[in-house]
């Protein structure tokens, strides 16, 4: 919330403060990897909705407080990246506030205990990640990119809620804590099924599955730094973590070992083929995260144990490579002007550290020895070698995807940097240090975590694999290349992708004719449905609501008639009409008044005339309140009536209608029905609820306690103004919003009035 | 409607309106009454002077606009209602306190600062609306 001021004060440089922020939480959740990593998970919680069994709890094990410490890691380092690439911009102060606004959605997300907390959470992720891609609101393709993601994910995140829910009604459990222990119950629960589907709905769209996928390219109109955090790091992985957090539960069924590997992997084989098509370097990057995606899901899919393991190490390792590659790109925009791969070489004299952190990572993405992906790699191709032919068809789409990976880490990451120096639109330079920090420590940390595997696979890896698995896994493998199998096919990876380096420019012209063969994707199905729903909505309103108020009246009350009549018809309920009490002189004389002043509403012969009679039969009721013992009831009675038969001949002079009624003598017929049901049937009502026999537990109750709790004697009042005071506070927000919205109402109709060519007889 | 009458009586009726209107609130608690009737008279007296002097009158005489007066009387019936939250008791309780004045003990309460607040959230919301009405008539 105080970004904004802080930026106005210290410009960009507010970024060394704010990073302050994610770095503490970064430092905080990094206290409990101690006990973490020991095997003991942290949590806690508070009460939120006792009644309905919600807490507002979290819960850290190995796989929650790894992601959070890559949220608040990255995140730190992204708040850096974004003072430095945003410099300048006049709403930067806003872009921090919703980039940790999203933080803050996410962390919640990965604790969450409670599925209530967890979709909230969810949708808040969806939200903030709108607002930032949609940052740059004045472009066109930057709102539809926007609206997009949006539908996508929240459609997604209703799927998510309705499958919790079932879970919830399966299970019992409404904490995940909970559901970890209740395993066996879920999968043998006929609602298993629907359940999978609908998760499978909420992480395939966030997490940019075949065909959801389509969603994340676009969501490339957002600033660099958004996409380096949200679109590769972080907020797509959600999908993911889902998957692997219920995986214990749900995961080692037939369904979910088919699904899974079978999307994850045409994921993959799509991202990467669509990414190679590709020359903009951040939509290359965007294209291969689809496919990361797509290789995560379906390892999780697998639910082996070195398929998980597998998994967990190249989920760490593509958030730094990924997010570090992300940056250099954003780097390479912001210094030359253009990310188009073709106009970009030679940059390595200008930008020196720029390159040697795009070198690292992509050596870390190509999955190159010593570095974090390597290991990766490995693990990957050690899990999918042994088994089946299942696993086997796997491995190829694996040794594929990855090949045309390691081209595309080259192409980000060399190419742009090596060969003959050429014209760029802008004079380059070495970014700031607060460009270059991000990319820095990221691809430095890649190396880092692959030459101290130990460390890190203690620290990090061990615990997560062992809190999707549910139970205790060690992962062990190093950066010793030892000479099995995975490293033949690692070997055999790296020199396809090698040739795919080199024959880049041959594939992507043989991929996009073949996209131009097919034509048709879900980005534009998107558009088409889409476009579809507009047209459906217009057409539903044009026959709900045809502006003409005489048919809104009659339906409205047909329907009040309708509702009151057809259950006492129907239930046999009417009231029994026993012998009237007899009247009083006075009563029949007010009444007598009040049917004359209806009369006349009804002979009437113009509208001003009219509304007056209203108003005498509005006074006659009145009496009779006062008569019957009411004062207050009348005395209001007495003021609404003057008020509104002012405020109607006022309305009456300004919509400029015809003096007299003229409605044809079949509408008037109708009309009179409508009114006389309405009328019957309110009153039949009444006479029904006198019927009963009255309660007096709450009369007794204000009586009793007016005058010695709330010092009054107008029992009427107490009660609006002291017992149900919270009513009379909503009732006079509904005043004051309504005498709003009618201001409203006359303003718009008065600058109509003031184009003469609207002016019309009846709006 | 301006008869010359009705214009000299206006700006009287309207007084008298205004001040019964604040009477009726204040006894509202004891006797028939209360903030939303007293606000009603008093939306019916700004509309009378309304109709007779024309609405660019009122307004000047109102000071503020009517919707500001609405907003203040709702927040000040909110604020009655977060006093409680100062003695520890819940969203709403009536407190209490009577002050000695010149020999004569009078109640003051959280409810009777609702109570006005309610009043000034009718009349606000009435009167802006009958003036807008009114308005047009004036060309």
């Amino acid at each position: 919330m105080l970004a904004p001021i802080l930026t106005r004060l210290l410009k960009h440089n507010a970024a060394w403060v704010l990073s302050l922020a994610p770095l503490w939480i970064f430092s905080h959740f990094a206290g409990m990897l101690g006990d973490v990593a020991g095997g003991v998970p942290v949590r806690g919680g508070l009460e939120w909705i006792p009644s309905l069994g919600v807490r507002f709890s979290w819960y850290l094990d190995g796989l929650s407080l790894t992601f959070a410490l890559l949220i608040a890691g990255i995140g730190t380092l992204i708040v850096l990246f974004s003072g430095g690439y945003l410099k300048g911009n006049e709403h930067q102060g806003r872009f921090f506030s919703f980039i940790l606004m999203f933080m803050g959605a996410m962390q919640g997300l990965v604790v969450s205990d409670s599925f209530l907390m967890l979709f909230v959470f969810w949708e808040l992720t969806s939200l903030t990640s709108f607002l930032l891609i949609g940052f740059d609101h004045r472009r066109e393709p930057a709102r539809r990119a926007a609206v997009q993601a949006l539908i996508v994910t929240g459609l997604g995140g209703i799927s998510l809620l309705a499958g919790l829910i079932l879970i919830w009604i399966a299970t019992g459990q409404t904490e995940l804590s909970g559901l970890l222990a209740a395993g066996d119950a879920l999968r043998g629960s006929p609602f298993y099924l629907a359940a999978f589907v609908l998760v499978l709905g909420g992480a395939f769209t966030k997490s940019a599955q075949f065909p959801f996928h389509f969603w994340l390219p676009n969501a490339m109109e957002a600033p660099t730094p958004v996409s380096a955090y949200l679109h590769s790091a972080t907020m797509v992985k959600a999908g993911v973590y889902l998957l692997m957090r219920l995986n214990p539960v749900m995961g080692d069924t037939l369904a979910w070992e088919t699904v899974l590997p079978l999307f994850g992997g045409a994921t993959l084989l799509v991202g990467t083929l669509l990414a190679i098509r590709q020359t903009d370097l951040k939509l290359m990057l965007a294209y291969t995260t689809v496919a990361s995606l797509g290789m995560l899901v379906m390892l999780t899919g697998f639910g082996s144990d070195r398929a998980i393991e597998a998994a967990v190490l190249y989920l760490i390792a593509h958030s730094m490579f990924k997010g570090a590659l992300f940056m250099v790109a954003g780097l390479i925009d912001h210094e030359t002007g253009t990310r188009n791969i073709g106009a970009l070489s030679g940059l390595r004299h200008a930008m020196p550290a720029t390159f040697v952190a795009g070198l690292l990572a992509a050596l870390s993405m190509g999955g190159l020895p010593l570095f974090f992906g390597f290991l990766a790699k490995e693990e990957i191709y050690a899990a999918l070698a042994v088994g089946g032919a299942w696993a086997s068809i796997a491995a190829l789409v694996a040794i594929a995807g990855n090949a045309l990976m390691f081209a595309i880490a080259f192409a980000v990451g060399l190419k742009p940097f090596v060969g003959p120096t050429v014209k760029v639109p802008r004079r380059t330079h070495e970014g700031a240090m607060l460009l270059l920090t991000g990319p820095l420590v990221l691809a430095i940390g890649g190396l880092a975590a692959g030459i101290f595997s130990a460390v890190a696979h203690r620290l990090f890896s061990s615990p997560m694999a062992s809190a999707i698995a549910g139970q205790s896994l060690t992962v062990d493998v190093s950066t010793v290349p030892h000479l099995e199998l995975p490293l033949l096919l690692s070997g055999i990876t790296v020199a396809l992708g090698v040739a795919a380096y080199f024959g880049q420019a041959r594939l992507r012209g043989a991929v996009a004719s073949l996209l131009e063969a097919i034509g048709w994707g879900p980005d534009r199905g998107f558009d088409q449905v889409m476009r579809g729903l507009v047209r459906f909505s217009a057409g539903v309103t044009r026959i709900v609501q045809n502006g003409r108020l005489d048919v809104y009246m009659t339906v409205t009350f047909i329907a009040v008639a309708l509702s009151i009549l057809m259950p006492m018809v129907v239930f046999d309920e009417l009231p029994t009409i026993s012998g009237l009490p007899d009247p009083w002189f006075y009563e029949v004389t007010v009444m007598i008044i009040g049917v004359i002043g209806l009369g006349a509403v009804v002979y009437a012969k113009d509208r001003l005339t009219a509304i007056v009679s209203l108003g005498i039969q509005g006074f006659a009721v009145a009496l009779l309140f006062m008569l019957m013992g009411a004062p207050d009831l009348s005395f209001t009675q007495f003021m609404v009536e003057t008020l509104s038969v002012v405020i109607l001949a006022l309305v009456m002079t300004r919509l400029r209608l015809s003096v007299s009624d003229h409605r044809p003598i079949g509408r008037k017929l109708l009309d009179t029905t409508i009114a006389g049901a309405c009328g019957a049937a309110l009153g039949l009502l009444l006479l029904k609820v006198t019927q009963f026999p009255f309660d007096e537990t709450l009369t007794k109750f204000f009586e009793k306690n007016s005058l010695v709790i709330a010092h009054g004697r107008n029992v009427v009042n107490v009660i609006i103004v002291d017992f149900r005071g919270l009513d009379t506070l909503g009732e006079i927000s509904v005043v004051m919003i309504a005498g709003l919205s009618i201001l409203a109402l006359i303003r718009i109709r008065s600058r109509n009035e003031r184009r003469p060519a609207r002016r019309k007889e009846n709006a | 409607m301006r008869t010359l009458i009705f214009r000299t009586a206006a700006p009287y009726l309207t007084s008298l309106m205004l001040l019964f209107s604040v009477f009726v609130l204040l006894r509202g608690h004891n006797e028939p009454g209360g903030g939303f009737i007293g606000g009603l008279i008093a939306a019916s007296a700004f509309a009378i002077l309304g109709i007779a002097h024309g609405v660019h009158a009122v307004r000047r005489s109102m000071y503020f606009h009517p919707m500001a007066i609405s907003g203040f009387g709702l927040l000040l019936a909110a604020l009655a209602g977060m006093l409680s939250y100062v003695f520890r008791v819940p969203f709403l309780t009536g407190l209490w306190t009577s002050v000695s004045f010149l020999g004569v003990k009078v109640d003051f309460s959280t409810v009777m600062f609702f109570d006005i607040g309610v009043y000034l959230v009718v009349v606000g919301a009435i009167t802006s609306v009958a003036l807008s009405l009114e308005e047009r008539e004036d060309g």
